[in-house]
C-alpha cells in the first residue's frame, strides 16, 4: 500500500481488487478489533486503574491514589529484579541472536539436508514454557548432581541455566527469520563482491549484514522484548531461588526476573496486590520505552535497496 | 453478491471470536435473573416457611487434593437426594491461593472456600461471613479451631484437626530390636537412629525416608517441621497473635533434627533437592525407612498401600527440648471453611444447608471421619485412624500438647521459600547453618514487612 504504483498492467488490476475491499475495510477489521479491545485494551485498562487501588479480586476495588507506586519503587527485590533481567537480556540478545544468525548462515549455503536442520531447530519453539522450564531443571540437576550440587545451589547456575534453555528455544525461531533475510540478498551483489575481490569475511560483514538488517532488526526486538517479559522459564526452573538475606534484613530471590517479582508480590497480601499491579504498569512502559529505543537505533542502520 | 458474502464471513467470524466471551455475555442477564429469584424467595420466606425449591447452588474450592475423590462422590450423593447443585473444584497443591483469588473474582465464586490461618483470615475477611448464628455453627463442640473477627465474628470453622510427628513402622523398628517406648526423648531417637543406620545394609532399610526439598515435600521441613522452635518461642515469650519479629531461640533444635533426618535417610544429604513427597511416602510403606515425618493425614494412603495398624504408630518430633519427653503431638488445624459472604443468598443457604448436612448426615459424617479423622462436630463417627489414637493417649497421659505455633507466619509461602533455600544450600551445597537462621529470624521480619508494611 506504501509504495505509488507505476501503471503496469499487475498494480491496475490490483487497484481494481484494492478499491472495494478498502472500501468495506470497517467489516473486515471488526472481529480482530472486537478480540482485541476484549482481549488486550479493556484489562490494559483496567490493570492501569487497579495500579491505583487496594484490591482484594479485581472486581472490587478501592482507590488508594499514588500510595501503591511509593511502594513499589522503595521495593529491594523489584530493584534487583530490573537489572537481573537487564543482564540476562543484554546475555540473551548477544547469545541468541549471533548462534541464530550463524546457523541460519550455515543452512543457507546449500548443505545436503538443510531443511531437515531448519525444522529440527525450529522445534522447540513449539514446546510451551513451563515444560521446557521443568525438563531443562531435571537435566541440569542431573548433570549438577554428579559434581555434588544442584541448580538452585548458586545464582550463577540458575543465570547460565536459564540462557541456555532461552538459546535452546529460541535460536529455532530467530534463525528462520534470518534465513528468510539471508535469502533476500540478491544473486548479483554477491557475485558483484566476489568479482570485486572480496574475501569471505568482507562480503559477509560489508554486504549481507547490511542486508539483512531488517531482519536483525525484528530480531533483537524480539529477543529483547522476550527476556524482559520472561516467566514460564523462570518460575519453573528455578522460581527465583536462590534466596539471598542481605545484612539490613532485606530478602532477595536472586534469580528472579522482573514478571516473576511482580507475580510473586500480587500474592503476597491483599494489601500488597495494588502494588503489583503498579509495578506491572510500570513495567509495560519501561519495556515499551526500551523496545522504541532499540527500534529506532537499528534502523537507521538499515540500508535501502 | 460478494459484498453480501463478505458482510456474511465478518458476521460469522465475529460471532465465532465473541463465542469465547458469550459467559460473560450472558452472564449479567443471569445475575438479574437471580437478583429476581432473590427478591421473590426473600419474600416467600418472609410471608412463609415453606420448603423452599432448591434454587441456590454450592461451589466449594477444596483445599485438599488427596481428598478430592471422597468430595465429589459426597457431592453426588448430596445432588442426587436434594437436586441442589454442588460443584466440587479442587485447587492444585499448593496454588490453593492464586486458585481462590482468580476464581472470587468471577461473577460464579465459590461460595465455600478455606482460609486457615491468620495471614488467610487478613486478605479474606471481608468476604467471610459471620457462621455463629448458623445451625452449622451450633453443630461445632469446640471453638479451638476457629479463626474469629476482632469482634468475636466466627468467620472461618475449623472442620477438622490434625497431628503431625514421626511416623514409625513398629515392625521394622522390632526387627532393628527395639521398642516404640524405647524412644523417649531426642537423645534416644537419635541413638537407635544412627544404630539403625549403621547397620543399614544388613537389615535393608534405613533410618528415615529421604527429606525431599522438592515442592511437594518441602512444607513437611519449612512448615511442620519448622514449628518446633517457633513452638518453643512462642511458648516462652507468651506470644499470641502475629510477632513482626522472631528471636530464633531455638534454632540449635531445629538444627538437631533436620541433621538427624539428612544424615539418616534413605538417600545421601546432596540428593535430597530433587526428592518428591510421593518418593518419601513410597519409601516408607515399602519398607525402607523406620521413621517418616507426615500427619495424620497420611492414614488413608498408607493403609491403601498395604500398611495395618500393627505396623503404624506416630510419636512426637524430638528435637532435644528441655522436658520433651512430656511432649505429645503438634495438634491443630489449617483447615478452616469460610462462607463466601458476597455470594447470592440463596446460594449461601443452599451452602450452608450442605455444610450442615456434610457435619450430621451418615454419609457426611463417615466420609469425613474417612478422610480427616475426628471432626469438632456433635455427630462425629469414630474414626479408625490409629494416628489419632496415639494423639489422644498422648494428651490423655498428660502431655502437652504442641501447637501450630506456624499458623502464625507472614506472607507463608515466601517465607518458607526462604527457608527451603536455605535448607538447600546448609544440605546439599556445603552452605552454612547461619543461612538458615537468617531465613529464619531476617525472613519473617522481612515477610512481615512486606505483608504490613
Amino acid at each position: 500500500m506504501k509504495k505509488k504504483n507505476k501503471s503496469d498492467g499487475t498494480s491496475l488490476n490490483s487497484i481494481l481488487i484494492r478499491k472495494p475491499i478498502k472500501r468495506c475495510f470497517p467489516i473486515f477489521i471488526l472481529p480482530t478489533l472486537l478480540a482485541f479491545s476484549v482481549g488486550f485494551v479493556w484489562p490494559f485498562i483496567q490493570g492501569i486503574y487497579l495500579s491505583f487501588c487496594k484490591f482484594t479480586i479485581v472486581s472490587d476495588a478501592k482507590w488508594v491514589g499514588f500510595s501503591n507506586y511509593k511502594k513499589a519503587f522503595m521495593d529491594a527485590s523489584f530493584k534487583h529484579a530490573f537489572w537481573y533481567t537487564a543482564l540476562f537480556a543484554i546475555a540473551s540478545i548477544l547469545f541468541i541472536n549471533v548462534i541464530a544468525f550463524f546457523v541460519a548462515y550455515a543452512l543457507t549455503q546449500k548443505i545436503p539436508g538443510s531443511n531437515l536442520y531448519r525444522t529440527v531447530f525450529f522445534m522447540p519453539n513449539l514446546i510451551g514454557g513451563i515444560v521446557l522450564g521443568y525438563i531443562w531443571s531435571m537435566i541440569f540437576d542431573g548433570i549438577l548432581s554428579k559434581y555434588g550440587t544442584f541448580l538452585t545451589a548458586k545464582a550463577s547456575y540458575g543465570f547460565w541455566g536459564l540462557l541456555i534453555l532461552m538459546c535452546w528455544q529460541q535460536v529455532g525461531y530467530m534463525m528462520i527469520i534470518y534465513i528468510a533475510g539471508l535469502q533476500g540478498v540478491s544473486e548479483d551483489m554477491m557475485e558483484a563482491a566476489k568479482i570485486d575481490g572480496a574475501n569471505r569475511w568482507q562480503t559477509l560483514f560489508r554486504v549481507t549484514i547490511p542486508n539483512v538488517m531488517p531482519s536483525i532488526t525484528i530480531c533483537i526486538f524480539l529477543t529483547l522484548t522476550n527476556s524482559f517479559k520472561l516467566f514460564d522459564q523462570n518460575l519453573a526452573l528455578t522460581g527465583g531461588m536462590p534466596t539471598l538475606f542481605g545484612d539490613d534484613g532485606t530478602m532477595i530471590n536472586s534469580t528472579e526476573m522482573l514478571a516473576l517479582n511482580i507475580y510473586k508480590t500480587f500474592y503476597t497480601s491483599a494489601k500488597s496486590r495494588g502494588i503489583a499491579q503498579a509495578k506491572a504498569v510500570v513495567f509495560f512502559i519501561l519495556v515499551a520505552v526500551m523496545a522504541l529505543i532499540q527500534l529506532r537505533f537499528t534502523r537507521k542502520k538499515e540500508v535501502q535497496q | 453478491m460478494k459484498k453480501k458474502l463478505a458482510l456474511l464471513l465478518a458476521a460469522a467470524m465475529t460471532v465465532a471470536s465473541l463465542a469465547g466471551c458469550g459467559e460473560a455475555k450472558t452472564q449479567p442477564e443471569a445475575q438479574t435473573q437471580t437478583k429476581e429469584t432473590t427478591t421473590e424467595t426473600k419474600t416467600e420466606t418472609a410471608t412463609e416457611e415453606t420448603t423452599s425449591e432448591a434454587t441456590g447452588s454450592v461451589y466449594y474450592l477444596n483445599f485438599k487434593p488427596e481428598a478430592d475423590e471422597a468430595w465429589q462422590k459426597l457431592a453426588a450423593d448430596y445432588t442426587a437426594k436434594t437436586g441442589v447443585e454442588v460443584k466440587i473444584v479442587t485447587a492444585a497443591s499448593g496454588t490453593y491461593s492464586e486458585t481462590l483469588t482468580a476464581e472470587m473474582g468471577k461473577s460464579s465464586a465459590p461460595t465455600l472456600f478455606q482460609c486457615g490461618n491468620e495471614e488467610g483470615l487478613e486478605t479474606w475477611k471481608d468476604y467471610c461471613l459471620d457462621l455463629s448464628n448458623t445451625d452449622f455453627y451450633k453443630e461445632m463442640t469446640t471453638d479451638d479451631f476457629n479463626l474469629k473477627g476482632e469482634n468475636g465474628e466466627v468467620y472461618c470453622a475449623g472442620y477438622c484437626y490434625e497431628a503431625f510427628g514421626i511416623i514409625t513402622n513398629k515392625t521394622l523398628l522390632k526387627k532393628a530390636g527395639y521398642e516404640v517406648t524405647d524412644i523417649k526423648d531426642f537423645a534416644s531417637l537419635k541413638k537407635i537412629a544412627e544404630d539403625i543406620q549403621s547397620r543399614k545394609d544388613e537389615l535393608g532399610f534405613a533410618a528415615f525416608t529421604s527429606a525431599g526439598l522438592d515442592g511437594s515435600s518441602s512444607w513437611r521441613f519449612s512448615g511442620h517441621l519448622a514449628n518446633m522452635p517457633l513452638f518453643y518461642e512462642f511458648r516462652d515469650d507468651k506470644v499470641t497473635s502475629q510477632p513482626a519479629e522472631i528471636k530464633g531461640t531455638y534454632l540449635d533444635l531445629y538444627k538437631n533434627i533436620w541433621d538427624l533426618y539428612i544424615n539418616n535417610a534413605t538417600c545421601a544429604p546432596n540428593e535430597i533437592t530433587a526428592k518428591t513427597g510421593d518418593e518419601s511416602e513410597a519409601e516408607f510403606f515399602n519398607g525402607k525407612a523406620v521413621f517418616y515425618q507426615n500427619g495424620t493425614w497420611e492414614y488413608a494412603n498408607l493403609t491403601k498401600n498395604g500398611m495395618t495398624d500393627d505396623d503404624l504408630c506416630m510419636i512426637p518430633i524430638y528435637c532435644g527440648a528441655e522436658g520433651e519427653e512430656k511432649a505429645a503431638l503438634c495438634c491443630g488445624t489449617e483447615n478452616c471453611w469460610a462462607v463466601n459472604a458476597k455470594a447470592s443468598e440463596e446460594d449461601i443457604k443452599a451452602t450452608l444447608d450442605f455444610m450442615y448436612w456434610v457435619v450430621t448426615s451418615d454419609e457426611g459424617t463417615q466420609m469425613m471421619a474417612q478422610e480427616f479423622g475426628p471432626i469438632p462436630f456433635k455427630a462425629a463417627k469414630e474414626s479408625s485412624n490409629v494416628f489419632f489414637t496415639n494423639a489422644n493417649d498422648l494428651i490423655a497421659k498428660g502431655n502437652y500438647v504442641v501447637t501450630w505455633a506456624f499458623n502464625y507466619t507472614p506472607n507463608v509461602d515466601a517465607w518458607r521459600e526462604g527457608v527451603v533455600s536455605a535448607l538447600q544450600q546448609y544440605s546439599a551445597a556445603g552452605g552454612d547453618w547461619s543461612n538458615v537462621e537468617k531465613a529464619f529470624v531476617n525472613g519473617w521480619a522481612a515477610q512481615y514487612q512486606a505483608v504490613n508494611g
